[in-house]
């Protein structure tokens, strides 16, 4: 199977495939910044169960774990962005970016959430007892305590989220994916090129597991 | 120093503190004792609004809070006034010794952050734990993070020391150099409600005892008349148990 592989031409098509894989880290990078604040404001409104807003968040969440990324992607891409001219007049790539943010927020909110609840009530009622305000001791005590916990799992969103840019190409943003259809249907060497796209992924979550390792270090000086 | 006037408490239909009425004055080392389960904790708790009372008045110094009616810069004002030591520590387990004495003179006091490390290493001074200010709490003993805790109280300049059990969790060699701490801040003229198992601590340190029992003050008065000379037999009960366990004593 292997001796049918034209390695050659996996070399050769390899620059053009990072090329797009600019395209891949811009969607993930600026959906990952919107999914981390997301999920801030969210796990935030669940931590301290503001009424009205923590059983909405919880909706929210449900709807965006529930339902498959594509079918998210599809509702808001020729859903919401058809609403109005304004809309209708902006790239797919805000689709696919406002879509992959919604996603990966509603999957984070839920690991910071936890995060927030390990680090144990004495703390805060010592924070409480020195006249701390909430957003005080969130900032100061709870929330650097509880990215230490949060991290693998932020970093397991975070691949998800670069695998989940993959789907991009279906409303016609070129990113890596899509590059590699569009390259190998021209001399219909797909395997070569899958094979390039999936070294490429493979090696982004590498690098990133890598970086998790080095933070993960870096959070634990006080444990 | 600290008036409390019809203080209740409920913890659903459990009655917790029932209508206790209580003046502290300033320089008072008020010991706190009693049977488990007696409210003492509550009352302590209720001070400074950690658990909000059902109803009744507290004040301290020029704050006066009524559980029926208060705004949260009263509870604020109320806090100000009051520090607290806790069973458990609870220290910031992100933060150093030195940092954790210094939070709340920079995040709460807005002092300039060289200005209130140099108040926290003097207070690490104080309690002996100078030469562990760069540790953090995971590398101190349970004695050594009580004692960081303590500088930490003193570090805002409190009017009073609220201390929740402060040895209780403590191994029973560890229990001294606490005491050690506390004894020297009664001396200094701190006032201090201290909840505490320690009979010779409230014997020796305490200005004053107060002996709970079912959520009311059972007997108020000097470390003598309530230890020595106890008039209730549930007194004489509770302290026969006490000062036949071995960590009880100093």
């Amino acid at each position: 199977m292997f001796d049918q592989l034209d390695l050659v031409y996996m070399v050769e098509v390899f620059p053009t495939l990072l090329d797009a894989t600019k395209v891949t880290l811009f969607l993930s990078v600026l959906a990952l910044v919107l999914a981390f604040a997301l999920a801030l404001v969210l796990a935030f409104i669940r931590y301290f169960k503001i009424a009205i807003l923590s059983p909405l968040v919880q909706l929210y969440v449900s709807f965006f774990r529930g339902t498959p990324l594509i079918t998210q992607l599809f509702l808001v891409y020729f859903g919401i962005f058809t609403l109005n001219q304004f809309l209708t007049k902006l790239s797919p790539t805000y689709a696919v970016v406002v879509t992959l943010a919604l996603n990966s927020g509603a999957y984070m909110s839920e690991t910071i959430r936890a995060s927030f609840a390990s680090v144990d009530q004495g703390q805060i009622e010592a924070a409480e007892s020195l006249c701390m305000s909430k957003l005080q001791y969130m900032r100061r005590i709870v929330f650097p305590q509880a990215m230490r916990v949060a991290l693998p799992s932020l970093f397991n969103s975070l691949i998800d989220l670069i695998k989940g840019t993959s789907i991009a190409f279906t409303i016609g943003v070129t990113e890596m994916m899509a590059c590699g259809i569009y390259e190998g249907s021209r001399q219909f060497n797909f395997f070569e090129i899958y094979l390039d796209v999936a070294i490429i992924y493979w090696i982004l979550s590498i690098i990133l597991s890598f970086l998790q390792r080095k933070l993960e270090k870096a959070l634990n000086v006080y444990q | 120093m600290i008036q409390i006037e019809h203080l209740y408490k409920n913890f659903g239909p459990t009655q917790v503190l029932k209508d206790i009425n209580l003046r502290i004055e300033q320089g008072d080392v008020v010991a706190i004792l009693g049977p488990s389960g007696t409210g003492k904790s509550t009352l302590l708790r209720c001070l400074n609004y950690l658990v909000t009372p059902t109803s009744g008045i507290i004040t301290v110094g020029d704050v006066r809070v009524d559980a029926q009616k208060y705004r949260k810069q009263d509870v604020l004002a109320l806090r100000k006034h009051l520090a607290m030591v806790f069973q458990n520590y609870n220290l910031f387990r992100n933060m150093t010794a030195l940092e954790n004495v210094a939070e709340a003179l920079i995040t709460v006091h807005r002092r300039p952050k060289s200005e209130a490390m140099e108040t926290a290493l003097k207070l690490l001074q104080k309690v002996g734990m100078e030469e562990r200010k760069d540790f953090y709490p995971s590398k101190l003993s349970g004695g050594q993070q009580q004692r960081v805790a303590i500088a930490r109280a003193l570090a805002v300049n409190p009017d009073v020391i609220l201390f929740d059990e402060p040895t209780s969790a403590l191994d029973p060699e560890l229990v001294g150099e606490v005491l050690r701490v506390m004894q020297e801040l009664a001396r200094e003229g701190s006032t201090m409600l201290v909840v505490t198992h320690e009979i010779g601590f409230a014997r020796s340190v305490a200005s004053r005892v107060l002996f709970m029992d079912g959520g009311e003050i059972a007997a108020d008065g000097r470390p003598d008349e309530i230890l020595d000379h106890p008039k209730q037999e549930r007194i004489r009960q509770f302290l026969n148990i006490m000062e036949h366990q071995p960590i009880s004593d100093q």
